[in-house]
């Protein structure tokens, strides 16, 4: 049952911190070094926190071929940091995954839980800008997130 | 009465589907016998997300792409409210469904994947019934293996074989296992099917446990499929609820659970071995075979493990019985095979074709053609362990064995289209980076091999390619096949020994002219701005990380191509198209 409590931890935390590891290791009675040894293996897992919003940025095969390579570029130079890391204000994660299963919107981007498809490095350029912006304003309800881009009608 | 059904699988929810839910929510109120919103899962025609389809009492249906919650109102206003269908939005669904045939995507786009209740009016759980009602485990065996269903998620081995194993196997406790870790990049089936359709997978399952005699099983799932997890959770609990899995199941004396497990991010999972070593909580690191799982898998028991689409044929073949399923497909490969429809294809999406249909059939009468209008160049097929099979081969037929005498596979079902703008030594790369990163570190081979591997081809994108380096390639590629022990060191060379086979112009292009054929390679392209339609809005100096453009303001800019780092943000910046490459 390891793996549900790695789970459960990086629920609570965002992360895995290391008391945390203590704690499974003594209730499962599965060494320190095991559990690191299963945390590490798992792209899930995480041994830092991470900032407030998870920028998760597609490369899977019909992203990486509608140009994904250009958005991680883009992303990389907003958020002034390489792939894995956070901006240094603790605002963005920015990671890369290898398939976020939305092909057809190909080259999509998620921020938190809300995917945005057809990307290009503009719109991932405004896209971030406008989460930063809203995270220097006050607080608002969900509803006011930035509208799905792939939602604007097509040509 | 009417109906008004938004798709919301993931990609209809990616491309805005929630916002266009709750607009048509707020102009339809619920009230008797008043038009009836609902919800679906993956359509299909993902291109054309979000879409929403509204069934006219009389059976007329008609299904408008690209809506937003602004088209919604219109929607509404002239076809609910008055019947007009606003002709401009609505999509022709002929040609992209004329070729296909549904079984495992029976329900998928066609019923609210929240109701049991609907589940159930098309059929659902009476395949079950059937089966504990009438039938003997022998029997329910052999029809599955008269149907001629091999495993679709990859290897195609025989179901029918697998299940008879597993129920030889001497041992009271056993488990079935469903692999929803569907972890190829450029596939998405089974995401739909569990999403849209979550029951008939756990009926397939239920059927397969009463076969071979397990009482418990799990679904495994990866972690990247928030919203298939949801549905799963909610599925298993209504069918517990209804009494179509749990203890006694409809009267019967069968008893059958199902738990859900969330995959925590490794490719390799998808190995059988890997994921149950990842189910008992371990690293999901593959072991030797034999003995196989149908013999001693999860914990030490006897486990079956299938395919989700696998299992969601199972309720079809036992209701339609063996003949109907066999009259789909080819001698050795039978019913139908669903599809991840992707890249540069006009119609990208989810389709299910009958085996034996060609793969040109595939891409030009179902997904209309390329984007760009120009001739597909190739088609990678099976992910990171299939191939990419060249135009000239579009007339195979999607069958087992004539794939694999490509190079390529079956596989889980991923088709990513290629034209003249991607480069094939690249996508070589590209998959074999993926591979690389995702090697258990397990066998030599595997781990050290991928990586040489990886950086010739490195080399060769960035124009440093030495002669010399395919044949080095090749033989690398050969000797990781025969010293890997399972399935993704056995498989990571192919993208690189089918590029090789079928485009060796291209990385002989590489190689020796340091040029790249697509223009995908930055290290080998030049860059320059195309004067007539350079306004000299300045925004490319702005972005260029080597300082290389020079211009006055409204004037045409130049690219200094001795500072000029080809890192191609120029490119991406320019609004006017006035950078080119060559």
């Amino acid at each position: 049952m390891l793996i549900p409590l790695l789970q459960a931890a990086q629920d609570s935390f965002g992360y895995i911190p290391p008391p945390a590891v203590e704690q499974i290791a003594q209730v499962t009675g599965i060494p320190a070094s095991e559990v690191y040894g299963v945390i590490t293996f798992y792209k899930q897992f995480r041994l830092k926190p991470v900032g407030r919003h998870l920028v998760r940025l597609c490369k899977g095969t019909a992203c990486h071929v509608q140009g994904a390579e250009m958005l991680v570029q883009a992303a990389g130079d907003e958020l002034k940091v390489v792939p894995d890391e956070t901006t240094e204000d603790g605002l963005f994660t920015f990671t890369i995954v290898a398939c976020l299963g939305c092909c057809s919107l190909a080259p999509v981007l998620m921020v938190d839980d809300r995917t945005y498809g057809k990307m290009t490095p503009q719109k991932v350029r405004r896209l971030l800008r406008q989460y930063r912006q809203r995270a220097g304003a006050p607080a608002q309800p969900a509803a006011a997130q930035p509208a799905a881009v792939a939602a604007e009608p097509q040509p | 009465m009417q109906h008004v059904v938004v798709g919301l699988g993931s990609c209809g929810l990616a491309a805005g589907g929630q916002a266009v839910y709750d607009r048509l929510a707020a102009l339809l109120p619920v009230q008797p016998n008043g038009t009836l919103l609902q919800q679906t899962g993956c359509i299909g025609l993902c291109y054309r997300e979000v879409l929403v389809e509204v069934r006219d009492g009389g059976g007329r249906r008609t299904l408008y792409g690209e809506v937003t919650p602004e088209r919604a109102e219109r929607i509404v206003a002239e076809h609910v409210r008055q019947g007009r269908i606003v002709a401009e939005w609505a999509v022709d669904t002929d040609e992209a469904f004329r070729k296909q045939r549904r079984i495992v995507l029976r329900n998928c786009g066609a019923i609210d994947p929240a109701s049991l209740e609907e589940y159930r009016a098309r059929d659902g759980y009476r395949a079950l019934e059937r089966v504990l009602a009438a039938m003997s485990p022998a029997q329910v065996i052999e029809v599955i293996a008269d149907s001629g269903l091999r495993g679709r998620g990859g290897a195609g081995f025989p179901t029918g074989t697998k299940w008879r194993l597993a129920r030889a196997a001497k041992d009271p406790v056993k488990y079935i296992i469903c692999n929803g870790d569907e972890g190829d990049p450029g596939a998405f089936m089974d995401r739909s099917v569990l999403e849209g359709d979550p029951h008939s997978v756990l009926e397939g399952m239920a059927i397969a446990a009463y076969a071979i005699g397990a009482s418990a099983g799990y679904l495994y799932v990866r972690a990247e499929y928030p919203e298939a997890v949801r549905r799963l959770r909610q599925a298993i609990a209504q069918a517990e609820q209804a009494g179509h899995l749990g203890s006694n199941i409809l009267g019967k004396g069968f008893s059958f659970r199902v738990a859900l497990k969330e995959g925590a991010g490794a490719f390799v999972c998808g190995e059988e071995t890997a994921l149950i070593a990842s189910i008992e909580g371990k690293r999901g690191m593959p072991r030797v075979r034999p003995p196989f799982p149908v013999e001693a898998g999860l914990w030490g028991h006897p486990t079956c493990i299938n395919n989700v689409e696998t299992f969601a044929n199972v309720p079809w073949i036992i209701l339609h019985g063996a003949e109907a399923f066999k009259a789909y497909g080819t001698a050795g490969s039978k019913g139908t095979k669903v599809f991840a429809l992707a890249g540069k294809v006009r119609r990208g999406g989810l389709v299910e074709v009958p085996m034996g249909i060609t793969i040109n059939e595939v891409i030009s009468d179902i997904g209309g053609g390329t984007t760009s209008g120009r001739p597909f160049k190739a088609v990678q097929m099976g992910g990171p362990s299939g191939g990419c099979l060249p135009a000239s081969l579009g007339e195979t037929p999607i069958d087992y064995e004539q794939l694999a005498a490509t190079g390529a596979i079956m596989g889980s079902g991923g088709m990513v289209v290629m034209d003249d703008s991607t480069c094939m030594v690249d996508v070589a790369r590209f998959f074999l980076s993926f591979t690389q990163n995702e090697s258990c570190g397990k066998c030599t081979f595997c781990r050290v091999g991928t990586k040489r591997m990886l950086e010739i081809l490195e080399r060769i994108c960035a124009g440093q390619g030495r002669e010399g380096d395919t044949a080095l390639l090749a033989e690398l590629g050969e000797q990781i096949k025969v010293s890997s022990l399972c399935g993704l060191g056995q498989t990571a060379p192919n993208p690189v020994l089918t590029t090789l086979r079928y485009f060796q112009d291209e990385y002989q292009a590489h190689i020796l002219d340091r040029r790249c054929p697509a223009k995908v390679c930055l290290p080998l392209l030049q860059f320059w701005i195309e004067p007539e339609r350079c306004n000299g809005c300045g925004l490319c100096v702005t972005v260029c990380a080597a300082g290389a453009i020079q211009g006055e303001r409204k004037q045409p800019h130049r690219i200094d191509p001795a500072a000029c780092v080809k890192c191609a943000r120029c490119l991406a910046e320019c609004r006017q198209g006035a950078i080119e490459k060559r």
